[in-house]
């Protein structure tokens, strides 16, 4: 056995302090030479373990075999057999608690660069274009609605196309990709990415409508009755913004993480006024919550022009829900962390603007239910933290229109749409769900692996009703 | 993609389009709002349904130009397309059965008038409207509105027709003198007349309905921009609304937050007109 590297093949990334100015990507990805010498470090094993923490079953092992024999697209068609989007995932996978957590040589050495590896191929496969996407040979007849163009329903939409269905993607905003769209900014995951997936998914035959608010513009009830529809995949997500429901929430410069998001990565209000979209560019800006989403908040924050960008979270680091890298990303970039520090209100200067955070210490005590150390207020603790943005990232709930306005849809005391978790079968005869809309609020590969799985049950579905 | 079909001049700066939708057309409700992009880098803007034909495929806006985005959609002519239109938006306006509803509409706020009173008139409820604005070129949609409402009153802040004063005035003499005929009240326009609305009917517990159009961005729930404090409680005007009780809005919270962007959407303006 060749002698391993004890830690990842760095990935080269721009400038921490250039890039505090900058929207392109921060990671720039392999080299050939680093994602053969990453490749190199895969022993190979026998039983790859890594690919049960797969959730969509990316042939780990082989294709890391490919990338180390220089056989890239070898690579990337293996990759393709189980992941349609992997220049995404390669990007934004919490790889940590997924395949990499799993790496027979974790034991003593750094996991092997899967996600790293994973982009490099994706990318090679961007870079070397070949004619791969065409329409399924055999076409069926039945159309399927796939609501929401989110993780979940590209990944449904594509597997449904590749078994021949008519497949159609409403999207109720003006552009696809959800919150890979919306809610990712562009450097950490370029949106050209993004339209290049859309394109590849066309190209099998997949149609996309945008502006269509299923719920509003049309319903899931006549989606399967006079529209025709033979069945419907649900992935709407988790699109409503939690608030704390403290005082001066509502005050000028005070965001939910979502909106300020989709103000900066959908309508680009980074280029205001080249783009009609404002956004307040904050000099001290306060960041609510520790995980992804709060992380990009911060880094958009210092991108905008704030001077300080702090991130507040009521526990510690050691309980934060942020991917490694990117907490290390926002850390080289100069985010200050507030460890143990929970807000108690907002306050306002004379114009109705947020000009501070008043803020309680906490200290650690007994677990909670969650079996996290509960955070405690520490008394005479308060202080006003000075900023003017505040960016609530506390996460979201699932978005309530299409449960509103579909008959028997059953939903759970959280909003979720109620699925069988092996199938994304709801209690409603041809309507499947999956992603955060059935889950809560998780991640890209986790809706991916959703999507996957119901677009599996709905093609079986289908295929019994034809006997 | 959403194509204009016919565009007509109300008021120097106020146009009313009549706009190729037939899902939106077919899904409307009274009260309900459409979400529209005219440039490949605009902004979404929320536009109150003035008018849905279910037969013919067509919605119509009342857009009056008073920023950029406003300013281009001004701009199209027919057989042009709205890049982006998404809708019906927001819940419909509760409405009565029965009764005597009082519609209050300012400024382009006649517009949103428009369905409600049809809505009524369709129902059998008695409908007296009063519509304000500025002067009697300014006064719109007469043709429309009259026809729909049992008794149309006109106001001019200039006295040049109708009533001269604020709506708000008039309504207040109209409670004086028989506050009791009427179960319902609707306004819809700007701001300070929705409030001065609130004021007049609070003595005579007349159940009033604003129709809020804070700064709005998804306009389906996702982001929160246009949350208003409706008796305490945060709601989203996209989703909740757009119509609240009148007596419980926080309307000082609301003309603040409106005014996020002004710096924002003057530069935008001036940019655009060279000013």
């Amino acid at each position: 056995m060749p002698i391993l590297y004890p830690t990842k093949t760095p990935m080269p990334a721009l400038d921490a302090i250039e890039r505090r100015s900058l929207w392109d990507e921060v990671a720039v990805g392999y080299t050939v030479e680093r994602a053969l010498a990453e490749a190199r470090r895969c022993i190979q094993c026998q039983d790859p373990l890594c690919e049960q923490g797969c959730p969509v079953g990316v042939p780990i092992r082989d294709f890391i075999r490919r990338v180390a024999l220089e056989d890239f697209s070898g690579a990337a068609e293996l990759i393709r057999t189980r992941n349609v989007l992997p220049a995404i995932c390669g990007r934004v996978c919490p790889v940590e608690h997924q395949c990499e957590a799993q790496c027979s040589v974790l034991a003593r050495l750094e996991p092997v660069g899967i996600g790293r590896l994973e982009r490099f191929v994706a990318d090679w496969e961007r870079a070397h274009p070949h004619d791969g996407a065409a329409p399924a040979t055999r076409q069926r007849a039945q159309k399927i609605a796939i609501v929401g163009s989110g993780p979940a329903g590209l990944t449904a939409a594509s597997d449904l196309a590749q078994l021949g269905y008519q497949v159609t993607v409403f999207e109720a905003l003006h552009a696809i990709g959800g919150v890979l769209r919306y809610g990712i900014p562009e450097f950490r995951l370029p949106k050209a990415i993004v339209d290049e997936d859309v394109e590849r998914l066309r190209a099998l035959g997949v149609a996309f409508e945008t502006n269509v608010i299923i719920g509003k513009t049309v319903t899931i009830d006549e989606l399967l009755g006079e529209l025709g529809y033979a069945a419907v995949f649900v992935g709407t997500g988790a699109g409503s913004p939690k608030f704390m429901s403290i005082p001066g929430e509502n005050l000028k410069g005070v965001y939910s993480a979502n909106e300020y998001l989709t103000r900066v990565n959908l309508m680009r209000a980074y280029s205001f006024p080249d783009y009609d979209t404002p956004v307040q560019r904050p000099t001290r800006a306060a960041v609510i919550g520790a995980g992804d989403t709060a992380m990009d908040a911060a880094r958009v924050s210092i991108r905008l022009g704030a001077e300080e960008a702090h991130v507040v979270y009521r526990r510690t680091r050691a309980e934060m829900g942020a991917r490694a890298e990117d907490y290390q990303r926002a850390v080289e970039e100069g985010a200050i962390f507030d460890w143990l520090t929970l807000p108690k209100r907002f306050v306002g200067d004379g114009d109705g603007r947020v000009c501070g955070m008043e803020c309680v210490r906490m200290e650690l005590g007994e677990p909670d239910e969650s079996g996290r150390p509960r955070p405690v207020p520490i008394e005479g603790s308060e202080f006003v933290l000075e900023c003017n943005l505040a960016v609530i990232a506390l996460g979201t709930n699932p978005n309530p229109l299409v449960p509103r306005t579909t008959s028997g849809l059953e939903t759970d005391a959280h909003g979720c749409v109620v699925t069988d978790p092996e199938t994304g079968a709801t209690s409603r005869k041809g309507v499947y769900a999956g992603g955060d809309i059935a889950t809560g609020a998780a991640t890209v590969i986790l809706a991916m692996g959703a999507g996957r799985r119901a677009a599996g049950a709905i093609h079986e579905y289908l295929q019994g009703g034809q006997r | 993609m959403a194509l204009i079909l016919e565009k007509h001049e109300l008021t120097p700066v106020t146009w009313l389009f009549v706009v190729d939708a037939p899902l939106v057309a077919s899904h409307a409700q009274p009260g309900q709002f459409v979400i529209v992009r005219v440039d490949p880098h605009g902004e979404r803007v929320p536009i109150s349904i003035t008018n849905f034909d279910r037969e013919a495929g067509t919605i119509t806006l009342v857009v009056q130009q008073v920023g950029k985005t406003s300013g281009l959609i001004c701009a199209l002519v027919e057989g042009d397309e709205l890049l982006d239109l998404a809708g019906p938006l927001g819940l419909p306006a509760p409405l009565p059965e029965t009764g005597h509803a009082i519609l209050v509409g300012g400024g382009f706020g006649a517009g949103a008038v428009y369905p409600i009173a049809r809505e009524l008139r369709l129902r059998g409820v008695e409908v007296t409207a009063i519509v304000g604005a500025r002067s009697a070129d300014l006064l719109i949609l007469r043709d429309l509105l009259e026809p729909m409402s049992d008794h149309y009153l006109a106001c001019t802040d200039d006295g040049s027709v109708g009533y001269h004063g604020f709506t708000a005035a008039l309504l207040g003499e109209l409670l004086a003198e028989d506050g009791a005929r009427f179960t319902h009240c609707y306004a819809i326009g700007p701001m300070p007349m929705m409030r001065a609305v609130a004021e007049t009917t609070r003595p005579y517990g007349l159940k009033t309905m604003v129709s809020l159009d804070p700064i709005m961005l998804d306009g389906t729930g996702m982001c929160g921009a246009c949350r208003i404090s409706i008796g305490g409680e945060t709601k989203f005007a996209c989703v909740d609304g757009p119509f609240f009780d009148a007596h419980q809005v926080d309307f000082n919270e609301a003309v603040v937050r409106s005014k996020m962007y002004v710096d924002e959407e003057r530069l935008a303006l001036e940019l655009v007109t060279g000013r």
